[in-house]
């Protein structure tokens, strides 16, 4: 038996769980944009980051990825602090300044609280909406979901990360048509943005 | 054995053989050989002596005599003078100032003097690629004394004890990071010396693997009987040939001599090391991308708990540390916790290597007693600012770290002195910076740096520092806006924040201590349109004082893009919309007529 705190209420909870998902039971929605029960955690969006500190040490506060990190005895948790907000805020902003033309972006915008009024927005966010150049033409947030999903549910790693930084991108081998494809559709269903789409070949 | 009356240790570090430590080698075996000296004097190759400004370099002993900036030329009369008639040559040694007296004595140089060696004691006093010249000097003693005499749990108590913490850059304790390891369960663990190195500036791994294999070997031996694993792998930087020679070397030795492989001193022990050359970007050095890379994986990082002392290469137990961090453990088990512990600060013990470079007088690696001011470091032990400038700030810990200006330079270093004033130790560069540099043009060119080596992976990293870069190259250009400090401070905390590794929680680290420590300089490129440095090319203008100017033509004459003009003996004029401001006319000109304005 785990006895932690979640968001000021005494959690116990059977088993080892992520925070995700013990929060999840609790009723409690923390937003993700890489994660997928299904599929490998990857802890890479960092939007469903949230507060972890210690009953020893209650002030030590740290974000963590709750997609990742597990609950334990002891830990006091808040998945939506000011601390955690004002993140959630920042690297939603990020992603939308990259990703415009991305809906699904603005709907969780919506959710969390980014508003889109610039009155409303704190320096940098208001920068990333307004005045930020636009670096990259693409829906694709680098989520990494299309990736994990080909390598672990067909099992044909038919399309892999290239490049670093700014430049990464997902591709398929050499940038070929993927050999090892076989249509599965896997990869456009856990898209989150719809940037993956699927023809059909006759 | 050949005994001789005198030894010639000549460093064959990169430094040195790239300035020919090899040509000086055989003059000097040639003119021994003229002499017939060749039976009592010896010329021995060692590793880097850490003073790579001056190379090449050579000690002689007995006599401690420091020779500089060797020629092949003058290796004749060097040797005739010095060895036949024992009178040293001044020409070949330190002079601290233009005019004042030559130094003969390596340990009277101020470079060395202030200097405590642990983690590079045998530098320069052994050659890196005899296995018998490191035995000599207590080699592998303290892996014989942890086999035969002690516990793991006794190493590790030992190690915690000392005060050790990892000098690649996190500064955790070592002994604590090996008890984890020891008490993670399962027979099947690993010991990793993490030898990346991708911290621009720094090389102070590299010359002590180049310089003193062995002392890595022995303390992973250590460290693998303390943990209880059998195998360990040296990631060695891509960049680092002679290094990985030298390793694969001291392995091989090792192996004959039986200080690896099965049964180490018929203990039952079983150790035995693979070396790995790295992927090439500045991320492998991160450990879990490390350990993702030498399992044939993307070198890519991944969120810690599990740490690796938990779960590491293939999922098992291991234990990582950073060469320099390796380097110490023989010293500590052999000298023990107290020894190693009296030396340095309340929370800070042992020494650190520094690679001070910059606009200083002696660069080159030093290692020092945590504890001491960094003012004695760039001052002492760096002889001050080249030209006669004025300090201005030292950017330490790379471009992970932070700026520490002039009212901050009896800050004494130390991991927690360090942190306190937004800087860190980190792997332990020191770069120089005088007033000529402009700290918004610093800060810009460390994140530049940072964002081109983000893997990508997570949204802070890859976006927030290309926009925080985007920012900086706007304030540089001229084109900063009101906001942009606070748009600059607010994306630095939540990147530090949010990051999923290191590299992008610290990239902001330049910024936030620029903005603390010179904020008036950023607000003069915002609002006044001006760089106080006169270093940022959109913010300044060459121009010609009309009553210094002699009408030489000289700069006329060398302007690459023909912008200057003016009659001979008559005064010239540069202009401004075709000048590209490379600055040849103010370094060509005699008379010191051309001035930057901002
Ligand atoms: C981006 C990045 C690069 C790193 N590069 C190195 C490196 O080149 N060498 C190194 O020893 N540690 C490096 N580290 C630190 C390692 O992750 C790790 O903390 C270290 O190897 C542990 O050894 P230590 O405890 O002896 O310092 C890096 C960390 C980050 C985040
Ligand atoms: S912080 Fe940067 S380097 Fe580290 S995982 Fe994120 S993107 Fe990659
Ligand atoms: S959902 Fe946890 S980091 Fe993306």
């Amino acid at each position: 038996m785990i006895k932690y705190v979640l968001n000021g209420n005494i959690i116990e909870q059977e088993e080892t769980t992520t925070i995700l998902e013990s929060a999840s039971i609790q009723g409690i929605k923390i937003p993700t944009l890489c994660n997928n029960e299904h599929l490998t955690p990857f802890g890479g969006c960092r939007l469903c980051l949230v507060d972890v500190a210690t009953e020893k040490n209650p002030d030590m506060k740290k974000l963590m990825p709750s997609c990742t990190a597990k609950i334990g005895e002891g830990l006091i948790i808040d998945t939506h602090s000011p601390k955690v907000i004002q993140s959630r805020r920042f690297i939603l902003a990020m992603l939308i300044s990259r990703s415009p033309k991305a809906e699904e972006l603005r709907s969780i915008a919506k959710e969390i609280g980014l508003p889109e009024e610039s009155s409303k927005q704190t320096a940098a966010e208001k920068y990333l909406f307004n005045d930020a150049p636009s670096i990259v033409n693409t829906n694709c947030i680098l989520c990494g979901l299309c990736v994990r999903a080909c390598a672990e549910i067909p099992m044909r790693d038919a399309i892999s990360f290239s490049a670093r930084g700014m430049e990464r991108t997902v591709k398929t081998p050499f940038e070929k048509y993927a050999e090892t494809c076989i249509g599965c559709g896997s990869c456009a269903y856990v898209c989150p943005t719809n940037t993956i789409t699927i023809e059909e070949v006759v | 054995m050949q005994e001789y009356r005198m030894h010639l240790m000549l460093c064959a570090g990169t430094g040195c053989v790239s300035n020919r430590a090899f040509d000086i080698e055989k003059a000097f075996n040639r003119e021994l050989e003229k002499h017939n000296l060749q039976n009592e004097i010896k010329v021995i190759d060692t590793g880097c002596q850490g003073f790579c400004e001056r190379g090449p370099i050579m000690i002689v002993q007995p006599g401690d005599i420091f020779y500089e900036m060797l020629d092949e030329k003058d290796i004749p009369y060097l040797v005739e003078e010095h060895f036949l008639k024992g009178r040293p040559v001044e020409k070949h040694m330190y002079v601290p100032k233009d005019g004042e007296v030559p130094i003969p004595k390596l340990s009277d140089i101020g470079f060395f003097k202030k200097q405590k060696l642990i983690a590079l004691a045998n530098r320069g006093l052994i050659n890196p690629e005899n296995i018998d010249e490191y035995i000599g000097r207590e080699g592998y003693t303290a892996l014989a004394k942890v086999l035969t005499e002690m516990t793991p749990e006794e190493v590790i108590k030992e190690v915690k004890d000392s005060g050790l913490r990892g000098r690649g850059g996190g500064g955790f304790s070592t002994g604590m990071k090996w008890g984890f390891a020891h008490n993670s369960p399962g027979d099947e663990k690993y010991i990793i010396c993490n030898a990346d190195e991708g911290d621009p500036g720094a090389f102070m791994d590299r010359s002590i693997v180049e310089s003193d294999p062995h002392v890595i070997l022995e303390g992973m031996a250590i460290g693998a009987f303390a943990i209880g694993a059998s195998h360990g792998f040296i990631y060695v930087r891509d960049e680092y040939p002679l290094a990985v020679e030298r390793i694969n070397k001291a392995i091989k030795d090792a192996r004959e001599y039986g200080l690896l492989g099965d049964d180490i001193f018929g203990t039952g022990f079983e150790f035995d090391v693979s070396v790995n050359r790295g992927a090439g970007a500045f991320v492998c050095g991160e450990e879990t991308s490390l350990i993702a890379s030498l399992e044939g994986n993307m070198p890519e990082p991944r969120v810690r708990p599990p740490y690796p002392a938990v779960a590491g290469y293939k999922g098992k137990p291991t234990n990582i540390n950073n060469v320099e961090t390796w380097a110490n453990i023989r010293h500590i088990i052999n000298r023990g916790a107290a020894w190693y512990s009296s030396i340095g600060t309340e929370t800070s013990k042992g020494t650190k290597v520094f690679s001070l470079v910059g606009k200083v007088n002696n660069t080159g690696l030093v290692e020092v007693p945590m504890g001491i001011s960094v003012r004695d470091i760039i001052f002492d032990i760096g002889g001050g600012v080249m030209n006669g400038k004025k300090f201005k700030a030292v950017q330490t810990g790379g471009p992970s770290g932070g700026c520490i200006p002039e009212s901050l330079l009896d800050t004494p270093v130390g991991y927690d002195t360090f942190a306190a004033i937004g800087s860190i130790v980190g792997s332990g560069g020191m770069i120089v910076m005088d007033e000529d540099n402009c700290m918004v043009e610093v800060a810009r060119y460390f994140l530049a740096f940072t964002q081109a080596e983000s893997c990508g992976k997570c949204t802070p990293c890859r976006e927030g520092t290309r926009h925080m870069l985007d920012i900086l190259t706007r304030i540089t250009e001229g084109k900063g806006k009101e906001e942009d400090i606070d748009i600059l401070l607010e994306m630095s905390e939540l990147i530090g924040a949010t990051s999923l590794c290191a590299l992008g929680a610290t990239a902001p680290n330049p910024v936030l201590t620029t903005i603390k420590y010179f904020r008036d300089e950023y607000e003069a490129h915002i609002k006044e349109g001006k760089c106080p440095a006169k270093e940022c090319k959109a913010l300044i203008q060459y121009t010609i004082l009309p009553d210094k100017c002699t009408g030489c033509t000289l700069c006329a004459r060398d302007c690459p893009v023909n912008a200057i003009a003016g009659e001979r003996k008559g005064i010239h004029i540069i202009d401004p919309e075709v000048c590209v401001k490379c600055g040849i006319c103010k370094a060509v000109c005699n008379f010191d007529a051309v001035r930057i304005e901002s």
